[in-house]
């Protein structure tokens, strides 16, 4: 029940933050920080599963479960788990929620109460994403967090804000309608095969799909889930909407929504589909590192700030794909680290970008220079933010970087060496924003009003709690690898047991299937309290 | 045992002191406070440095030390430890970064003095010297690759330190990148080692070597992408060209990484991995010609120079190719044995330097300068001592450790060859262009700046310089015992107009220094076309340029708007076109409507009719 009261805060708090702006200005604020602690606290419930690997050798995979009926007649239910790697992501949802909150806390000027609805209910959903194991539930909550995002910046975004949402609303839309079609497509074949009508996540893993279809359904997802990444070519919408996006808009943007698409990818995609993720393999890793390489050339050659960090985010989801789709336990732990050091040290530099715009009226890098002169707390933070994103080690991003690479050079050298040049344009990238931004003669765009004022304690103590938070991810990262750990073996067992041949999921005689499905079956034990599931 | 954890500890504590302090309080701490944390914390290092020295190692050639701090991460087969390890080799670095390090931080608190950003200076410097010592104590190549970026960051940070002037900021960003480039390299070489021996572990990693056989490709490739990272952080060809606009930063920062300590990591680098090269005679090969080009290369850019740090600075470059030159000939303890008295007198020359600049109210150029030694002996004395051991005059240290060096290049080959040839080449030009310095800086006419010279040496600084050059001096009684790292040396005996050679080389380049500088007159003049060739660099930073770094920038700034987004955008452009072509048939016209429904309908049946 306690993933269902998560959920259930975000919602209610985001309905409530509405309502009160009605009755007081400037409530709304204080119900979504009420709501998200309130949230992290309940989160906090499960934090003694975290790291229990090293403990006792092998941790139950599930940590807790609930699953009600919702539609019986389609085999739909409303069923939430809860696994280390959804602990994690969800953990790192209401972090980021929360930092980006105290971040932005004087930054938004009118309609408040509905902002603080939209920015909820984006929340909501995306844990929903995270804990739903109902493939219908889990495209409700896909679609549920999208509006809210949509509507954060239409009515509070910058100058070309209302293209910026279209383009968003409109790739989203568009990919999510192709993974919906596979969903009812894999719901029905599965259904016309063995007789039973489910959306159920853990049942729909059994599923045995004819080669070809399979591998249809399997793009199906990849398209839903490279775009959110996003992965090239579909990346075109994330600078516009992340340049056009309020500051808030941007954290949850950068630090978390993209995380649903990797995570759809881990979750689904590869167990669902592992024949055929194998067999497309090749070409993702090569997708992952083309993004990584243009990311970082593009991110080089922008003028706006906001943009060269958006497409620096283009570049470190590269390496995410690059490990996920190479296919073993150290890539893709790699990845679940670049996962949560991307969504820190990004969140962190659209926080600073958004502090300098709110000071300076501008993103221009062409009109800022010598900040730090002026401004020389924001500058020292975000020449370690900048750092962290060039991947230096000792900070989390470095160790998430290196395990992808390591992991993924045993599956394909050549595309490992090319990702890796991405090293060399995060250097330039980011070096290059520290000089037109913070270093240099002083520029000041604004003299008119004076010398800017530098970071307020309550925007400094926010930074640094993700700067400390990324050095403990760098020298003590152990407790996220226990942590995915199990979650990750899961999923690869599927790729593995492909790989190993049995237990062919088709072509297989007849005779075999029951065989089949008590090898699916035997990870889900229907009544096991070990894994807490209770259907 | 914990000594050991807190030697790289100590820095880092001050620099997060350093570091910290300005976060929560507008008000900077005072400078005898800064100069008291950033100093105190690297001199106490160096105590326990040395107290370690004497009691595990003094008097135990085969002392080692294990320390794991921590489990750093273990996924799937890679574990790796904080850990660190200690052996001879690690405690010569440890010693030399400490060490030396103090001496400079020392003088720095004279040097730096007036600067506003005091407190951030020692903070980078402190930071530097704990990255360093995490670089030399790491016990597997991971986190040694956590202090080589570390130091690569505090190199970036300190040469562009007076951040102002953009142009620091390009020579420090060309650092950083340059280094970087190699750093790939030598990535790509750890996922390299990792795949195919299954560890990171600097001592597992030697041991599953034993079972190797010489020459397999997979070895020699990997030393090869290691040696690029070596290459690229020890400044040598072809990533050569950072170190000379290094010399943008303050100049004991110059004198500690740029000339002490971080350069000579790439050497270090190939000493602790020296089972791996030894196993590849392409990459040993490889080693002593990158070393051999580089120092020739240096040698002759550094003749022609008129700043004075950068004329230091490819001398740095042309010493570490010695180096380089030594390891790919096996002498891999003659190669550290010369790191150590590199160190002690290019610290020296720098910090003199150093004194010299200031001296002279910033002023660099050499050919301005001129008969200063009897204005400011004693920077004079601290520089010619400095100019003595760089040349490898006997019984200096310089002398000890290049002979060695010469000798075993000679024995690796069984007599003459190309390589020692250019080692003794390279020492009469390192004769020629150290005492050229000397002669145009403190000998001669007074220059245009000399006039107004006053003595800028304080107490903070005359300590250091002092000892330093004792250092310098007797370094060559210092030799460590590196056997137990390396293995024995064989002792070879070549003949002994062999060994007459290496000495006379440097004194005939100082006789040619003392003909072109003090005989003829040093005039600035117009240089010839080989001169300017050599000034330049032998022109690698234009080649650079017009090869990668103008097509890569002109490239990134054709496509700022991104053409993949054009497919979108042509996309959408059609579809309002298409919805514009159609809307025009909906304009509300009866006759319109019925005449295309006729038409329509005409069409249809004759289509049915045909068909």
């Amino acid at each position: 029940m306690t993933l269902l009261a998560i959920i259930a805060v975000l919602f209610l708090g985001g309905i409530l933050a509405w309502l009160s702006e009605h009755w007081k200005d400037g409530a709304s604020r204080w119900v979504a920080l009420l709501s998200l602690l309130l949230a992290i606290a309940l989160l906090g419930r499960y934090a003694d599963h975290t790291g229990i690997a090293t403990a006792t050798g092998s941790a139950p995979l599930w940590w807790d479960s609930l699953q009600l009926n919702w539609i019986p007649r389609f085999g739909i239910t409303f069923f939430l788990a809860l696994d280390g790697l959804g602990f994690l992501l969800l953990a790192l949802t209401l972090a980021m929620g929360l930092f980006g909150l105290i971040a932005t806390w004087r930054d938004v000027g009118f309609r408040r109460g509905f902002f603080y609805f939209n920015y909820l209910w984006t929340l909501a959903g995306v844990a929903g994403v995270f804990t739903a194991m109902d493939l219908f539930l889990f495209f409700f909550f896909w679609e549920v967090m999208l509006v809210p995002m949509l509507l954060l910046i239409a009515v509070w975004g910058y100058e070309q804000r209302i293209p910026a949402a279209i383009k968003f609303f409109i790739f989203t839309q568009a990919s999510s309608l192709l993974m919906l079609i596979a969903i009812v497509a894999l719901v029905y074949l599965h259904y016309s095969a063995s007789g039973q009508l489910t959306f159920n996540y853990r049942e729909l893993l059994a599923a045995r799909l004819p080669p070809a279809t399979s591998y249809w359904l399997m793009l199906g997802f990849f398209v839903a889930f490279a775009v959110k990444l996003p992965a090239l070519p579909l990346h075109t919408w994330l600078p516009d909407a992340h340049t056009q996006a309020p500051t808030a808009g941007s954290i949850l943007l950068a630090a978390i929504l993209l995380k649903t698409g990797a995570y759809g990818l881990l979750r689904f995609t590869l167990p669902l589909f592992p024949e055929s993720s194998l067999a497309f393999a090749p070409v993702a890793m090569s997708i992952g590192a083309a993004s990584v390489v243009y990311g970082a050339v593009m991110s080089f050659a922008q003028r706006d700030m906001k943009r060269l960090v958006a497409y620096s985010s283009v570049s470190h989801m590269g390496f995410v794909l690059l490990g996920l789709y190479a296919l073993n336990a150290i890539a893709i732990q790699g990845a679940v680290m670049q996962m949560i050091a991307h969504g820190l040290s990004t969140a962190a530099l659209f926080a600073l970008v958004g502090a300098l715009q709110h000071r300076l009226h501008t993103r221009d890098m062409g009109e800022l220079g010598g900040l730090w002169g002026n401004l020389p707390r924001l500058s020292a933070i975000a020449l370690f933010f900048a750092v962290a994103s060039l991947g230096l080690p000792g900070l989390g991003n470095f160790i998430a970087e290196f395990l992808v690479l390591a992991g993924s050079f045993a599956s394909s050298r050549w595309i490992t060496a090319v990702a890796a040049t991405g090293l060399v344009g995060a250097a330039l990238y980011a070096l290059l924003m520290m000089q037109r931004v913070f270093f240099g003669g002083e520029r000041s765009p604004h003299q008119n009003s004076g010398p800017p004022a530098d970071l307020a304690p309550r925007e400094s103590a926010a930074l640094l709690s993700l700067a400390v938070l990324l050095v403990f991810l760098g020298l003590r990262p152990q407790g996220v690898f226990d942590t995915a750990g199990p979650a990750v073996a899961d999923a690869l067992q599927h790729i593995d047991a492909t790989v190993a041949g049995t237990p062919d999921r088709y072509g297989a005689p007849p005779g075999d299937t029951g065989a089949v499905a008590d090898a699916a079956d035997s990870r889900w034990p229907p009544s096991n309290p070990e894994r807490g599931i209770s259907p | 045992m914990t000594v050991v954890a807190w030697i790289p500890m100590l820095p880092l504590l001050g620099f997060l002191v350093l570091i910290a302090t300005p976060l929560f309080s507008d008000r900077p701490l005072p400078p005898k406070l800064v100069a008291a944390i950033g100093v105190g914390s690297v001199g106490l290092a160096a105590i326990l440095t040395a107290f370690l020295a004497a009691t595990q190692f003094a008097g135990n050639p085969a002392a080692e030390l294990n320390l794991s701090l921590w489990q750093w991460f273990s996924v799937d087969g890679l574990q790796l430890d904080f850990g660190f390890h200690l052996d001879w080799l690690t405690l010569v670095m440890l010693s030399v970064v400490t060490g030396v390090g103090f001496l400079i931080h020392l003088y720095s608190t004279g040097y730096m003095r007036d600067d506003a950003g005091y407190q951030r200076y020692f903070a980078y410097l402190n930071l530097f010297v704990c990255a360093m010592l995490l670089l030399v104590l790491a016990d597997n190549l991971v986190l040694l690759y956590l202090g080589w970026e570390g130091v690569g960051l505090c190199s970036y940070l300190l040469i562009g330190f007076w951040y102002r002037d953009p142009a620091n900021g390009a020579a420090a960003r060309k650092a950083f990148v340059v280094t970087r480039i190699g750093d790939t390299a030598m990535v790509i070489g750890l996922f390299l080692l990792f795949t195919e021996f299954a560890t990171l572990d600097i001592g597992e990693l030697i041991s599953a070597l034993s079972t190797v056989q010489a020459n397999d490709p997979r070895v020699t490739l990997a030393a090869l992408l290691l040696l690029g990272g070596a290459v690229g952080k020890s400044a040598q060809l072809p990533l050569q060209t950072w170190l000379p606009d290094a010399m943008a930063g303050p100049t004991p920062v110059s004198a500690l990484i740029h000339a002490a300590t971080m350069v000579t990591a790439g050497v270090y680098l190939i000493a602790r991995m020296h089972p791996l090269f030894a196993l590849s005679d392409m990459a040993m090969s490889a080693v002593a010609i990158v070393g051999a080009l580089t120092l020739l290369l240096a040698g002759c850019s550094a003749l022609v120079q008129s700043d004075i740090k950068r004329v230091l600075a490819y001398s740095t470059i042309s010493q570490i190719g010695y180096m380089f030159l030594a390891l790919g000939v096996g002498a891999w303890s003659g190669a550290i044995f010369h790191l150590m008295t590199h160190a002690f007198f290019k610290a020296l020359l720098f910090l003199a330097a150093g004194s010299v600049i200031l001296g002279l109210h910033h002023e660099q150029d050499i050919f301005r300068m001129g008969g200063l030694r009897r204005k400011i002996p004693f920077t004079f004395f601290c520089f010619l001592i400095g100019c003595a051991c760089l040349a490898a005059l006997p019984f200096t240290s310089g002398f000890y450790s290049k002979d060695r060096i010469l000798l075993s290049a000679w024995d690796f080959y069984h007599g003459f060859n190309g390589i020692w040839l250019a080692g003794v080449l390279g020492a009469l030009v390192t004769g020629f262009y150290s005492f050229r310095l000397l002669f145009l800086v403190f000998f001669g006419r007074e220059g245009e700046a000399s006039s107004h010279c006053r003595d800028a040496n304080n107490t903070a600084m005359v300590l250091p310089l002092g000892m330093l050059a004792v250092l310098a001096l007797l370094g060559g009684l210092l030799a460590p015992p590196l056997q137990s790292v390396f293995g024995a040396a064989g002792a070879g005996h070549p003949p002994l107009w062999v060994e007459a050679i290496a000495v006379a080389a440097p004194l005939a380049g100082i006789a040619m220094a003392w003909w072109a500088c003090l005989y003829n007159d040093p005039a600035r003049g117009e240089q010839s076309a080989l001169g300017r060739f050599w000034y330049s660099g032998w022109g690698f930073d234009r080649l650079y340029d017009t090869l990668l770094v103008k097509p890569f920038t002109t490239l990134a700034r054709l496509n700022r708007n991104d053409v993949i987004d054009r497919l979108y955008s042509g996309t959408a452009a059609a579809s309002r076109q298409l919805h514009g072509l159609v809307s025009v048939s909906q304009n509300g016209q009866v006759r319109w409507y019925i005449a295309t429904l006729a038409v329509g309908t005409v069409l249809f049946l004759a289509l049915l009719v045909v068909l």
